[in-house]
Order: structure tokens, then sequence, then C-alpha cells
């Protein structure tokens, strides 16, 4: 199987959502770094959480991703700086492996802001109120459909509806299928090459 | 007249390739260091998408996460990870990038090898699957972490498609007390700033403190800024930087050096440059630091008492509660005498050779008290050679400690160094995470090397100050 999926448009993304919360949630969390010693993604979805799911001897400790009102569900609404520590893609991977298609938070760390990108998973942004209005709604009824729309720049539930934030480059990225940057960068070619002959430390000074 | 420029902005600028139409750069990536865990998948997308190393002689691979440090024996005992080194070997040699694998006199963790061969110099900009690439900052170089897409995009294209990030300049007045080292600054930074505030941020270090701070000590300094949110931490190259790589392997050689200094003063942040914004810590009141929680900024300095939970930002008591439970201290009570059980003294943080000198001072004051585990695991091949040459080796074997191959070891446990159950670890690594050291309620410490060395020999947390 390959690793990616085929570059296309993000514009929105529609589904039911899962609420995980709590500040700082961190990419250690996402997925232990004792899951990541294949030198494949495949497989990852089984792990992801896997010591805030379980305890050690496999007892399921009643985390959202175990709770069957969220089975199927493809929108993450989370809190601040989730994301945080390192920059390994298998976090973004085996979220969204899972199935997580889009992310609602207050705040992401970067490495895995940019790593969602790169994998066609928007990471949106809505202020504090907001997160938690979408938090509890999510929570009292999560059969609802929620809707992500980047064009319209907002998120949109059952009754409510709150304005989303994202870096214009990453929107745009995401909104004209150039979120799988390769292509893009590789049309520059020519530009590269010229660029690494006049660096100083290339040529050796 | 224009206003000075910061090095961020001179760096970014030069290494711009274009503006890309979103509003990103294209910047091209000058040096490009690669490992066996985040790599594998990235020349996999190459060969999916038919496409080959567009610069191969800028990327530069060893092996480090998952390399066991009791033996560098071949094949390793885990089968997952000998095939993880076997994609290593074979990635490299197919797309002709240099490799420094076990035994080579080069291997070691690749925050280390870099600045060791030389490798990383001012005003690249540096790139690695691994977010602690930031500890390359310490050269006046733009180093950051990226995800195994971007590792890909690196490989095909020398680029990434990024935004420019905000510059904080960080000053440390004054001078740091005996016994107060560059993992003390660092905590106490992200302790004040708070681990996600430098979000968007890249984080100059400066001020009097961070001159006279050696190169080591820059990289421990510049390793930890994405524990406080910022992808990139640097400090500007002065007489240090250059003193230091001198004669390196991949050093610009003899005749070229002078222009490369010239060239590199030219890329400091000019005197009169503008940030986004300043913060002043005063250097004097930096203590020997250590962590009680669950994520880097929960830290005090030895002679504090643990937080209560109503002293904290209203936004870090519920991280903070839960922090006490799953460590398992009680708040109001002094972090000195806290029982451990194992020490760690290693990682791209803190796995270098002024690391284990300090180390050394200390452990050479007694024994590992009864029932504590105790690792010395130097950071790099040539770390441990050194090492041995001064003799430290023995200094720790006699002590106690275990004298290990390098490698990452204990930092994250992707390795067979792991915490087991409930062991609460002294390390001078970088992330006390849950489960980050490998049993998912097992307990981190985070702490400097020589303060690492005082818990081990008294088997609780303690003042190095009271030993050195």
């Amino acid at each position: 199987m390959s690793e990616r999926v085929t570059a296309e448009r993000v514009t929105s993304r529609r589904g039911r959502g899962v609420v995980v919360r709590g500040n700082d949630i961190d990419t250690d969390q996402i997925i232990p770094a004792r899951y990541m010693t294949s030198i494949r993604f495949a497989g990852l979805e089984e792990f992801v959480f896997r010591d805030v799911r379980f305890t050690s001897d496999g007892v399921p400790k009643g985390h959202p991703f175990d709770d069957r009102r969220y089975r199927g569900a493809e929108v993450l609404v989370v809190n601040q700086n989730f994301g945080c520590g390192s920059s390994r893609e298998h976090a973004p991977q085996a979220l969204g492996r899972w199935g997580i298609r889009a992310i609602v938070g207050e705040s992401f760390a970067e490495i895995f802001f940019g790593n969602c990108v790169a994998l066609g998973i928007p990471a949106v942004t809505a202020s504090r109120a907001d997160v938690a209005k979408l938090m509890d709604a999510v929570e009292l009824d999560p059969a609802q459909e929620l809707a992500v729309d980047l064009a319209a720049r907002t998120v949109t539930w059952r009754g409510g509806s709150a304005a989303i934030r994202m870096p214009d480059g990453a929107r745009g990225q995401l909104m004209d299928g150039s979120w799988d940057a390769m292509r893009t960068l590789l049309e520059a070619r020519d530009q590269i090459l010229a660029k690494a002959a006049a660096l100083p430390y290339v040529k050796g000074f | 007249m224009a206003p000075g420029r910061n090095l961020l902005d001179k760096v970014w600028d030069l290494h711009t390739v274009r503006e890309l139409p979103g509003g990103q750069t294209q910047l091209f990536i000058g040096l490009h260091l690669i490992h066996e865990v985040t790599s594998p998948q990235g020349f996999q997308m190459l060969d999916d998408a038919g496409l080959s190393v567009l610069v191969p002689s800028r990327t530069f691979a060893t092996v480090d996460h998952i390399v066991p440090t009791d033996t560098h024996a071949r094949p390793l005992r885990d089968a997952q990870a000998e095939e993880m080194l076997e994609a290593v070997e074979a990635n490299t040699k197919r797309h002709g990038i240099q490799f420094f694998p076990i035994g080579s006199g080069s291997q070691g963790i690749v925050h280390v090898i870099g600045p060791e061969l030389g490798l990383t110099q001012p005003g690249q900009t540096i790139a690695c699957g691994d977010s602690h690439t930031s500890t390359h900052g310490a050269f006046g170089a733009i180093a950051f972490g990226i995800g195994t897409s971007q590792v890909r995009d690196v490989l095909a294209s020398q680029c990434l498609a990024l935004a420019r990030p905000k510059v904080r300049r960080i000053s440390v007045s004054g001078a740091l007390g005996f016994g107060v080292y560059a993992k003390d600054v660092i905590l106490h930074v992200i302790r004040r700033l708070g681990v996600k505030g430098g979000v968007g941020y890249a984080y100059e270090y400066a001020g009097p403190v961070i001159e006279r701070l050696s190169m080591e000590e820059r990289m421990t300094l510049c390793n930890m800024s994405i524990e406080g949110g910022a992808r990139v931490g640097y400090v500007n190259p002065d007489d240090a930087t250059f003193d230091y790589l001198r004669g390196r392997r991949f050093a610009p050689e003899a005749g070229a050096f002078e222009h490369a200094v010239a060239w590199w003063r030219s890329m400091a942040s000019d005197k009169d440059a503008r940030f986004d914004d300043e913060v002043e810590l005063a250097g004097g009141e930096i203590a020997p630091t250590v962590t009680w929680g669950t994520n880097p900024g929960q830290a005090i300095g030895v002679t504090e008492k643990l937080p209560r939970v109503d002293e904290l930002p209203d936004d870090d008591r519920a991280a903070a509660e839960d922090a006490y439970k799953f460590m398992d201290l009680v708040p109001g009570r002094p972090i000195a005498g806290t029982p451990i059980q194992v020490a760690f003294i290693g990682s791209c943080t803190n796995g270098r050779l002024s690391d284990l000198r300090e180390a050394a001072r200390v452990a050479k004051t007694g024994k590992v008290a009864p029932g504590v585990r105790a690792l010395v695991v130097p950071g790099s091949e040539a770390v441990r050679a050194a090492a041995e040459s001064e003799g430290l080796h023995e200094v720790f074997k006699a002590a106690g400690f275990q004298w290990r191959e390098a490698g990452c070891s204990m930092c994250l446990a992707m390795n067979p160094d792991k915490l087991i159950g409930r062991e609460l670890c002294a390390s001078s690594s970088n992330r006390n995470f849950k489960g980050r050291q490998g049993s998912p309620t097992g307990r981190t410490l985070l702490m400097s090397p020589a303060m690492v060395a005082a818990a081990a020999l008294r088997g609780r947390v303690a003042d190095v100050r009271e030993l050195l």
C-alpha cells in the first residue's frame, strides 16, 4: 500500500465529532514511541492514545476513542497546544488512520500542525469559548454531523456555529490541493539548483 | 536608513527560493540530517512517486533512536530495530547519501554528531525528522524538526514550504550562580514563558549569560526550545562558535576558514536588529532546577517547595492536578529528598563531553545509592572515546554507574533502555511526558547531568551545590 493518499482540494470536512479534553496533549500520548519501531505507518491506528486508553494490562480506561457513541467520528475537538512534543508524523498518521479527517482546537503545536497539513488534515483553531460550546454540543449529541468549512471559515454544529482560524498559507495549500507540497516545490527545480550553487557554504567559501 | 535585521531574517531571505502562492516560502534546506525512525517512510514515499534525491550531497545519515546501548553487536536482537537499520543502510547506499554507521567512530545522536563533525555551521538552514533539531541553532543556524512527509519533500527537492516565524529575543542578564548550568537556564525559560509560549516564534537567546556559555552549553539551551513551543532557537555566532568549528572534519579548510568566519559574522543579528518580542531574565535568579510534573514547564528550583495548585495560573491548574496524581507528589512539600530509583545521564540535550565531565566531578565524591540503577550514555562514539581517554568511564564505573555505548537510550525508550513500572527517574533528557521513558506509568524528573549524578549518589533529589 502507498504511504500516502492523493492530494485533493480540501475545502470542508463533514462528519461526527469526538471530544478529547485537556491542554498540552503531547505526541507521546497520541502515539507512544514504542509503537514506532516499524518502517511503515500502516497499522498505527491500533495504538493511537494507547496508554491513555488502556492500563498496562490492556483494560480500557474509558477514553472517548473507545466510547461507542463516538464510533466513526471524523472531527476531533481538543483544547490548547495539542500535539506538543516530538516531530513524529506518526501522531497525525495514527489519528488519520483511526478515522480523523479534521481537528478543531484552541491551539496546536507547530510541527504537529505542519504534519497535519502535509496529510490533508485541516487543524483549525477557534476561541476558547467556542471550543467549549462545541465540546459540550458534541458530548450532548454525538450523533450529529459537524461541518468544518475552510472556505467560509466556520465550524457548524446542530444549533450553533463559530468562526475558525488557520494561517493563510496552510489554508491556501489545503483549498487549492497543493498541501502535498513535493510537486509544488519541484516545479522550481532550476531555481533550487541555482540557489544551492550560490550558497557560500555549499560552494566552499 | 533601513532598520537592522536579525539572524533569522537574514538566513530566511538568503535561503528563499520563491514565495508560494498561498504566502508560504519555498525555503532551501542547506543541511538535512536523517535517522532510522523517521526516514524509511520518507524514502518509500519518494519511491512511490518515482523520484530520486535531488541534492544527495546535502543529506547525512546516522542511527540513534533504536540503537541498543548495552552492545552495538549486529544483528540487533529486536528484529524490527534491525529492519530499521537495514533500511537506512539500503536507502543511503542507493541514493548516494553519506552514512555514519555503528562502529565508524562517527555514529551517535544526530544532534550530537552534526556539530561534532563540523556539518552544522552558522547561517545554514537545517532540517531533520526530529523535534530537537533546534539544537543546531547554537551555531547561529535556523534549525527545526520536520515530519516524515517533509523529510520526503527535502529528499525530493531540498526545500520545504514554510511560514516565516516571528522572533522573540530572550536576554539573560548578569551571571549564573555556582552549580547552575545551561539546562537550568532553559528549564527556567520554559517555566517562565510556558510550554506553549513559543508557538509561532523562533527564540533568539542573547545577553551576557548566553554569550559566556560554551558551544556545548548553547546546544543544551537551544535543544529544549521546542519544549517551550518554539520550533527554532538560536544564538548568534561569535568567536566561541568559530573556535569550536576550526579543524573539524566538514568545517571549511584552512584557506577558506577566514572567508567563512567573515561571512558567518555577517549573518549575526545586527546591533539595531528588530524583534517581534523581547523578554529579559536575570541569570542570578536561576537555581538548579527540577521538573515535578508531566510537562517541562512544571519546574521549580531544587530548594523550593512543590507549588500549591491554587498558586498556579488558572490555565495550569487542571494539568497540575493531573500531574500530581500521576507523579504521586504532594503540593507544599520540598522536591529535594524525593526518592529516585533510576538515574539517566545522556541524550541530545546533555550527552556531550562537558556534561559527562560535570557529572563525573559529582560521581567522584561517592557511590551510587543502593537500589538505584544509574546509566551514563555518551551522545556519540566520539564523545565516548574522548571521555574514555580522560578516564571518565573509570570514574563512573568506580562509583557504580553503568557505562554504555552511544545512542538515545532512555530519553525516549525506543530501544531496550526503559523504566519499569512506576520507577522514578532523575534524567538529564528533555521530556517528562507520561510514558516517555518506556513504562506507561514510569515517572521522570528533568534536571542537569550534575544534578542527576547528585541524585544517583544520594538516592534522592539533592542540591548538587552540596556535593561540588
